[in-house]
């Protein structure tokens, strides 16, 4: 393999950035990101399950047989889940109230499912643990840059992690959000504002 | 032929593994969970129904064991006597699963002081009106314990939430079983509550 692992860790950001180059994962993406703070909630839970299942499968390359691998796949993934699923109950609970459905659904992400097959079940541990996080670290930063995108336009506040919140009302007393964009017509609009703006700037 | 038996083999041990994992991380965040729900859905539920209460509810509890159940009753006071206990209970048979309530009690005149849902599964804007609607836990308010709880369609006087009969249902059962259980241990309740005179 020619790629040294920063390049496996780094195409995740850029080249092959989940919601934006590859599309894929797209209904977290527009179905939670109403705020900054639930999409980089989203963001941190969907990177967990990726690292872990991307190192169990990595483990587990050689004894999977290849006829169930997918259904291997989605057990290491749906375990993963439920742990996140349970630690957010228990420690970050309001926030597990916001994201209520999302959560189990990240079974279905094919972001997870895609990169156990695309990448871990045919590579050593380390360079899956690199792919996972790039992957994971672009979606993150993609669903908080969308979430903040639409907060701030949508509610004309901020609010990035707990108490470390804005509010651009109080600055600007005249600004009237556009409350559409915190629905959901609004997240296909801004995602799609959001690729035009990536791919005018992959051109150059 | 080798190959089938390892497919079912390693799927069967990931299987085992998975749910293995599962059971242990699940006995282990199961009292930080209760402590957070306790925090952020039941706190403000037992609040909502003592509204108005001289002291702090949440702190104000007693345990009673029936068997192998062991309840908390929450002391709500006013007029700075102690005659509110709220409890939970379970109605059960909703849409989505069990539903969470929990249920006040006026202990001197045998009233329902309030009703909340608090844990639930049921759908948005339907079933989940129990909890978001007031109007519809509102109808169990003034109720006397000996009352029997029911939908009017099945002979009662609490008004169903339209489209959401299962849910409204499952409510009526679980507050019926509250009721039933505070007859039978009220000489406890009555012993227990006089400690925080």
């Amino acid at each position: 393999m020619a790629k040294t692992l920063v390049q496996e860790f780094t195409k995740g950001l850029w080249n092959e950035l989940p919601p934006f180059r590859l599309v894929l994962g797209l209904c977290p993406t527009l179905g939670v990101t109403t705020t900054m703070e639930n999409g980089l909630g989203m963001g941190v839970a969907t990177t967990f399950v990726l690292i872990c299942g991307n190192i169990l499968v990595s483990l587990l390359r050689n004894i999977i047989p290849p006829k169930v691998r997918i259904a291997c796949f989605i057990i290491v993934i749906a375990s993963f889940v439920i742990i996140v699923e349970l630690l957010m109950q228990a420690y970050t609970y309001p926030l597990f109230l916001q994201l209520g459905v999302f959560i189990p659904l990240i079974v279905v992400n094919c972001i997870l499912l895609g990169r156990a097959e695309a990448f871990a079940y045919k590579n050593p541990v380390v360079p899956s643990i690199a792919d996972g996080m790039g992957i994971g670290i672009g979606f993150t930063l993609s669903l908080g840059a969308l979430g903040a995108l639409r907060e701030t336009f949508g509610k004309g506040t901020l609010t990035v992690w707990g108490d470390m919140s804005y509010n651009f009302m109080d600055v600007f007393p005249s600004f009237e959000p556009f409350a559409f964009l915190v629905k959901a017509p609004g997240a296909f609009v801004c995602l799609g504002l959001m690729l035009c703006l990536l791919n005018i700037m992959g051109k150059k | 032929m080798n190959e089938m038996i390892k497919m079912v083999v390693v799927l069967t041990v990931l299987s085992a593994l998975s749910g293995g994992l599962l059971a242990a991380v699940r006995n282990g965040t199961k009292e930080q969970i209760e402590v957070q729900q306790l925090q952020f859905v039941k706190g403000p539920a037992i609040r909502g129904i003592l509204a108005g209460a001289a002291n702090d509810p949440i702190s104000d509890r007693f345990n009673i064991a029936d068997g192998e159940t062991e309840k908390t009753f929450f002391v709500g006071k006013f007029d700075g006597q102690p005659n509110t206990v709220v409890f939970e209970s379970l109605g059960k048979g909703g849409y989505g699963g069990d539903v969470g309530l929990m249920v006040g009690i006026n202990t001197d005149t045998d009233k329902i002081l309030g009703v909340a849902v608090t844990t639930h599964s049921e759908t948005p804007g339907l079933g989940a009106r129990a909890k978001d609607d007031p109007k519809f836990v509102g109808q169990f308010k003034g109720l006397l314990v000996t009352q029997n709880v029911k939908v009017t369609g099945d002979g009662g006087s609490i008004n169903a939430i339209s489209g959401a009969t299962i849910t409204s249902r499952a409510v009526c059962g679980g507050i019926s079983e509250a009721l039933s259980y505070y007859q039978k241990m009220k000489p406890q309740i009555a012993e227990q509550i006089k400690a925080f005179r």
